[in-house]
């Protein structure tokens, strides 16, 4: 039988500091997007796998995530509206929900429940998810605006690794940079401005600075019991990496949410209490039933010590990002595939990853969650988990929603799943045990 | 010489037998020979074949194979092709690769790669990135770079250098087959009522299957006796068909089509026809296959190419061949194909052009809610054209 103790926490000074922050710093950026669309003046729609806001910050083009808006409608429960909109116009129920969200914010008169969504002045793209360019190619033909295109190319199999010095990786750095000094050559052409090389060396100092912080926050959660929850804390992380990226005050908050970290750490204060199950999930969570989702393992007392979204949503900020700030544009290009490369790539061959995840912070068990939405980071879920148990002996939990499509949610099969799995990892630490 | 109805015969067994006999032929004939496979949408095989391997285009399955295996390792919203394509290797149809190419076509494509290496660790599998920032400077050095990385890797496997001489020839060869292929098209286009839908189709996709050099002979024995036929015109709608650049309709399905409409156009297939123009052989031949995959070939939902905006593509292939109307396909859950549907739809509606919007699966088996839909469309336009 599951047992759910709740242990009593000391006092924390910190308590709160990282999710006031997160909060005002978002609703800033909403305050910001509203008034762009009230303007009619340019933003860019950007993606968080590679927003290359390093370039777009240059030229202080304002950035929509149109992913983190429709998160956004599904978390306040606004979601279907967009959807059945997207329907309606023909969209299949079978496509990636969040554009469908997004689509029918378009037709809908953007309005979205934070505020009002501006119309893209500009897109940036990268190849990082294929429905990113189907998406963009949606925003081209409604506004006729700019679609640029990075093409990032990716690992070219299993237990790819760029060697520095190979030809490949010259190859791939040269495509980049030269891709780069497009986008820079549209953006000086969209915004009238001339390009200012000092301002982006900079903002790679600002994402240097923001990377190791990043990391610095991922690695609290080694610790027993692991501070914060991967998926309800780590998708503000997350959110703040994405639209504050290569800024001051996006620095200020991973300052924040360490000293939150380092406090509960010092007073021996975990994300559950007691923790009971540490996890790893793969794939994303269900933002329709954000809430619900995170209840099935809390009530386990299992917490989220890991996420593979914390990863390649963050377009390599948990990688180690190095800017060399000598020669900008060219560490740029290094870095992006450095970092950004492998957080997409990984999703595809993160059996390694996984494993490597498991060991580094001590983990029970993986959930994965498949969803229609996505399936560039859902298609290849079962045979990854399916590798892992039989290579590594790592228990793992399949299960399917969604991230926007409540219709997708079926919560009394979802908690037989889950408490199979828990009642499993049980009798095994049993087992183990005896 | 062989006639036309052994070659269509010979053709659809190449396409319908999961097991793929043209290879195994081959195979019997080369015992050394090694065999390289990939996945949609278009690999230059031209590379693979200058160094003496056999290229081929690995495929669906229709109702006819059981997916047992496949559905454990992929999960469950994803299109069919991707499924059967994974039961077949799965259940050892694909053995014989040597080398195994993907390409990041679609979000659920891009997993292939990943469950192909866990599970088959001794195939070389590797994923060749098209550009989509197509029209950039620098994309077509990307691209012949890649190739370049490909063929180091094919030689490494063949133990046999990749001389221009030898790509010079394999171009050679591989531009007679979409010569040949072309002219098959235009027969299509000008005089329907002589190859019907089904023949055409299986005419063309043996390509994928078969060593190129037997399918160059049969497609140069049957393309002037097609010619020769005498069928009369029937008052049939000419329609295009759109949505068969990836997964493909069962071919009875194609039956059904071509009992209603002569279908004068279509993408099924399209990366066996990417490449619209004789590709030069001269000069750097690694570097003009590059260059033709940008600037000379066709469209398809899965590439970006911002010159070639993809509804202006379809109008104008309804244009070229004449067509009275369009059927708008996309395979089941096929992300790239359902959201270009929608943009094909508004285009098609907007220049006013009749057209129907439908989805279709590889594994369907139940055909009479499809005939009733063609039916009801073509008999609707009936009353317009005919
Ligand atoms: S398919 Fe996944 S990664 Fe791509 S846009 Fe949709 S949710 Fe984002
Ligand atoms: S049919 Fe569509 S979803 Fe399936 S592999 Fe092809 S492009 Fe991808």
């Amino acid at each position: 039988m599951k047992e759910h103790r709740v242990a009593i926490r000391p006092p924390l000074e910190r308590a709160g500091d990282t999710r006031g922050e997160s909060r005002r710093l978002m609703d800033r950026w909403w305050t910001e997007l509203d008034a762009a669309a009230e303007e009619d003046s340019l933003v860019a729609n950007v993606f968080v796998m590679g927003s290359l806001a390093e370039i777009l910050n240059t030229f202080d083009i304002p950035m929509s995530f149109p992913e983190i808006a429709s998160l956004q409608t599904a978390v306040k429960g606004k979601a279907m509206d967009y959807l059945l909109a997207a329907e309606d116009a023909g969209y299949s129920p079978d496509i990636c929900g969040y554009v469908k969200v997004d689509v029918g914010l378009h037709l809908t008169g953007r309005q979205h429940p934070l505020g009002r969504y501006p119309k893209p002045g500009m897109v940036v793209a990268t190849n990082m998810c294929n429905t990113y360019i189907k998406w963009s190619e949606i925003w081209e033909r409604q506004y006729e605006c700019p679609v640029f295109v990075l093409d990032l190319p990716g690992w070219r199999g299993t237990g790819f690794a760029y060697d520095m010095g190979s030809e490949t990786f010259k190859n791939d750095v040269k495509f980049v940079e030269g891709q780069l000094r497009e986008l820079i050559a549209l953006c000086e052409e969209v915004t009238g401005k001339t390009f200012d090389i000092d301002k982006l060396r900079e903002i790679l100092d600002n994402v240097n600075r923001m990377s190791e912080l990043y990391r610095a926050i991922l690695a609290t959660n080694k610790h027993r019991p692991a501070p914060f929850n991967a998926l309800t804390e780590g998708i503000n992380y997350m959110g703040i990496a994405n639209i504050l990226r290569g800024r001051e005050d996006g620095v200020r908050f991973m300052e924040t949410a360490l000293a939150e970290l380092d406090e509960r750490i010092d007073k021996g204060v975990g994300a559950v209490s007691p923790e009971q199950f540490r996890l790893l999930l793969v794939g994303t969570a269900c933002y329709t039933n954000f809430r619900d989702f995170v209840g099935l393992f809390e009530q386990w007392n299992g917490v989220f010590v890991a996420s593979e979204y914390m990863s390649y949503a963050g377009g390599g900020i948990d990688r180690g990002v190095h800017y060399d700030l000598s020669r900008p544009v060219e560490s740029l290009a290094e870095q992006i595939l450095i970092t950004a490369q492998p957080s997409m790539s990984g999703i595809f061959f993160s059996h390694e990853w996984q494993a490597n995840v498991v060991r580094d912070y001590a983990i029970d068990g993986i959930a994965y969650h498949g969803v229609k939405s996505c399936r560039t980071t859902s298609a290849g879920l079962p045979d990854a988990r399916e590798w892992l148990m039989r290579n590594e002996d790592i228990p793992g939990l399949f299960i399917q929603s969604d991230l926007v499509d409540s219709r997708l949610w079926a919560e009394a099969q979802l908690k037989n799943r889950v408490d199979a799995f828990f009642e499993a990892l049980q009798s095994r630490r049993v087992q183990v045990g005896a | 010489m062989t006639e036309l109805g052994d070659i269509i015969e010979e053709c659809r067994n190449a396409v319908e037998d999961p097991d793929y006999p043209a290879v195994h032929e081959w195979l019997e004939a080369n015992p050394d020979g090694k065999v390289l496979g990939h996945f949609q949408v278009y690999f230059p095989e031209e590379i693979a074949h200058a160094a003496g391997m056999l290229p081929i285009k690995t495929m669906g399955a229709d109702s006819s194979v059981q997916i047992r295996e496949a559905d454990a390792h992929i999960a469950a919203f994803v299109c069919s092709i991707l499924r059967s394509a994974l039961e077949q290797a799965l259940s050892g149809k694909l053995d014989f690769l040597s080398m195994y190419v993907t390409h990041p076509i679609c979000d659920a494509a891009r997993h292939v790669n990943g469950i192909w290496t866990r599970k088959f660790p001794d195939v070389s599998c590797q994923i060749l990135y098209y550009p989509h920032n197509a029209a950039s400077p620098h994309a077509a050095t990307y691209l012949l770079n890649e190739y370049r990385r490909i063929a180091g890797l094919i030689e490494e496997i063949t133990g046999r250098g990749i001389t221009d001489e030898a790509l010079r020839a394999s171009i050679e060869l591989f531009n007679e087959n979409r010569r040949l292929l072309r002219e098959l098209y235009e027969i299509r286009r000008n005089t329907p009522w002589l190859l019907s839908l089904v023949e055409g189709y299986v005419l063309t996709r043996a390509a994928g299957v078969m060593p190129r050099e037997r399918h160059n002979e049969l497609l140069r024995e049957a393309l002037p006796q097609i010619r020769e036929r005498t069928n009369k015109p029937q008052d049939k709608i000419r329609l295009v068909f759109e949505g068969g650049f990836c997964e493909q309709p069962p071919i009875e399905m194609l039956s059904v089509l071509q009992d209603v409409a002569y279908i004068v156009d279509d993408d099924f297939l399209i990366g066996l026809r990417w490449i619209l123009e004789d590709v030069p052989s001269d000069g750097n031949p690694m570097e003009n296959l590059a260059v033709a995959y940008l600037e000379a070939s066709s469209y398809s939902p899965v590439q970006r190419d911002p010159r070639k905006p993809k509804e202006h593509m379809l109008l104008e292939r309804i244009r070229n061949s004449g067509a009275q109307a369009a059927i708008v396909g996309a395979a089941k859950m096929c992300e790239p194909g359902l959201e270009e549907q929608v943009a094909y739809d508004n285009a098609l509606t907007e220049a006013g052009i009749p057209h129907l919007v439908m989805e279709f699966e590889e594994k369907t088996a139940n055909f009479e809610q499809v005939r009733m839909e063609i039916e009801t469309f073509a008999e609707s336009l009936l009353f317009e054209f005919v």
